[in-house]
């Protein structure tokens, strides 16, 4: 009985250190009252894309953060064109939504950043069918508005006088970067290595940092707030997004649905103003 | 925090309390016992043994207790203005100063930027005129641990404070001891539990900062990469090696908090009589 205080202490110690472990990963909703879209979708008369099954209840897509602002226009367009359905989005870095996949969050739909979480995923038998890439990504340098560094090119990165920041080389946007350097044949000091690549984005963006190696899409959703070098094709790297539906998916055929969504018209031109490349 | 014991015996608890805090103390022991129970026994050394870990967790340490001190040396004065004097926008300043217990850690790291980066409100005039940039360096760790820990101690020690009968300053005042004398003598004794409490709640909490850190000082090893951050890109890669680090991590905290004596969480009554009431 003496001892219950101090168990409470440790208690709260501990706490401090759990708490540093969950602000990894956030989720955003995109749902839209089902009344209302039938409403709107009567109004409009048949949609562009035509669905020849019913889609219908709640779908739960959880896709690399690099694909958030696309997505959820996607999402978006995906509820006008399939009233009754709704689509709630996690967004995270691919390894962590392995692993929560992996640990039984209740996901329908995989997105990943690369082929290798993609793998992780399928060999943990989480996976129904074979993954289809949806888009397609590459690099560029992310240096602050006008590059007033003069970075300029890959080799620019070796100034000691520009404050250089990389993803680790342990996510996928570090091992495209080391690709890319290997290539180039540049050796880099960075400052930070990141562990997902709107660290390095956030970094350039607020002046800290000088210049970065992430993807396309990134500077392009930075917009005026920082420029992008582009890196000559035969030092860059493409990565892909495979799009999967899961084993545990409680919605499969809309599941399915949402995939062909993506796959098809509407969802390659919303991924192409985003700056993806397609597949 | 601090106990009420009866004299010569325990003290009796209903059935439903003592099944609450059953319940409670479950609640942060499962989550440990899930970590032991994954652990990988058979090659956990050979990821202890690792250079980068060590590396990792030498830095936690200097960095935690650095933190600790800081929060220390500005904590104490800050808690005693805002306990002893009363002035206009009191409790704006606490608000202010106990903010970033509140606040989403990565937020703090980012108006930390604006404060004190390269380009910050104040930062560009240290990097102008001192040639001192504290993102990407060990320094800024530190202040970043500071910025998420000092809170604890501050409201802990505050609170001392206002219990801490004012009496005893103004006998110690009226028997001609000066005003430092008297905090140094009188106070700082009287408040020792609460300050060790407080000192080791803002330790634990600069040890276990992530958010903060990575956001405005970075992720390097040897520089910046403290624990939390090396278990966070472990689990991206390697989810064992992650829960080892984890899991030395607490056995540190741990063994320091059960290290800590019941009676530093106790009132000694020597210093401070529990007249109060």
């Amino acid at each position: 009985m003496t001892r219950a205080p101090l168990l409470a202490i440790s208690g709260l110690g501990l706490m401090g250190f759990l708490a540093a472990s969950c602000g990894s990963s956030h989720t955003s909703t995109a749902t839209v009252a089902p009344t209302a879209v039938i409403e709107a979708a009567a109004a409009q008369g048949p949609t562009t894309v035509a669905q020849t099954t019913q889609v219908t209840g709640d779908l739960v897509v959880f896709a690399a953060s690099s694909l958030t602002k696309a997505f959820t226009e996607i999402g978006d367009a995906f509820e006008a064109a399939n009233p009754g359905a709704s689509v709630t989005f996690n967004f995270a870095g691919s390894s962590d939504l392995v692993t929560q996949i992996t640990q039984g969050a209740p996901a329908d739909v995989f997105v990943s950043a690369d082929e290798s979480n993609m793998k992780k995923l399928i060999d943990a038998d989480e996976a129904t069918g074979i993954p289809v890439i949806v888009a397609k990504n590459t690099f560029e340098i992310i240096v602050e508005k006008g590059d007033p560094k003069g970075v300029a090119s890959v080799a620019g990165l070796a100034n000691p006088d520009v404050i250089v920041v990389l993803c680790a080389d342990t996510v996928p946007c570090g091992k495209g970067a080391a690709t890319i350097l290997r290539s180039a044949n540049v050796t880099v000091t960075p400052k930070s290595l990141e562990d997902k690549v709107t660290g390095v984005v956030a970094k350039v963006t607020a002046g800290e940092a000088d210049a970065g190696v992430v993807y396309v899409t990134d500077v392009a959703a930075a917009g005026d707030k920082a420029s992008g070098i582009e890196i000559p094709a035969d030092q860059n790297v493409i990565s892909n997004y495979p799009i999967v539906v899961t084993k545990s998916a409680t919605n499969a055929s809309s599941a399915q649905s949402f995939v062909a969504f993506v796959a098809g018209s509407a969802g390659r031109a919303i991924l192409a103003r985003y700056g993806f490349l397609a597949p | 925090m601090s106990t009420r014991r009866h004299q010569g015996g325990q003290p009796r608890l209903p059935i439903p309390v003592l099944a609450l805090a059953g319940v409670a103390t479950a609640f942060f022991a499962l989550p440990l016992v899930g970590l032991l129970w994954r652990a990988p026994w058979s090659h956990a050394w050979s990821y202890l043994s690792d250079d980068d870990a060590l590396t990792a967790l030498r830095l936690s340490m200097i960095c935690s207790l650095w933190a600790t001190l800081l929060s220390i040396i500005f904590g104490i004065p800050l808690a005693w203005l805002l306990a002893r004097v009363d002035f206009l926008g009191r409790g704006i300043v606490r608000a202010l100063c106990t903010m970033s217990m509140v606040l989403p850690p990565v937020v703090g790291g980012v108006a930390l930027f604006f404060a004190l980066g390269r380009r910050g409100l104040v930062g560009q005039y240290l990097d102008r005129w001192f040639g001192l940039r504290l993102p990407f360096t060990t320094a800024g760790v530190v202040v970043a641990q500071t910025f998420v820990a000092m809170p604890f101690l501050v409201i802990t020690v505050e609170a001392a404070l206002r219990q801490l009968d004012d009496r005893f300053e103004d006998a110690s005042r009226t028997l001609g001891a000066s005003r430092w004398y008297t905090f140094r003598r009188v106070v700082l004794p009287g408040i020792r539990p609460a300050l060790v409490a407080g000192s080791v709640l803002a330790w634990a909490r600069a040890l276990g900062e992530f958010g903060a850190t990575i956001t405005f000082a970075g992720n390097f090893p040897g520089t910046t990469r403290t624990m939390p951050l090396a278990v966070y890109l472990a689990l991206e890669t390697n989810p064992e090696e992650a829960i080892v680090l984890a899991l030395v991590l607490m056995t540190i905290s741990f063994a320091v908090l059960v290290g800590l004596r019941d009676r530093w969480f106790t009132r000694t009554g020597r210093h401070a009589p529990t007249v109060l009431t």
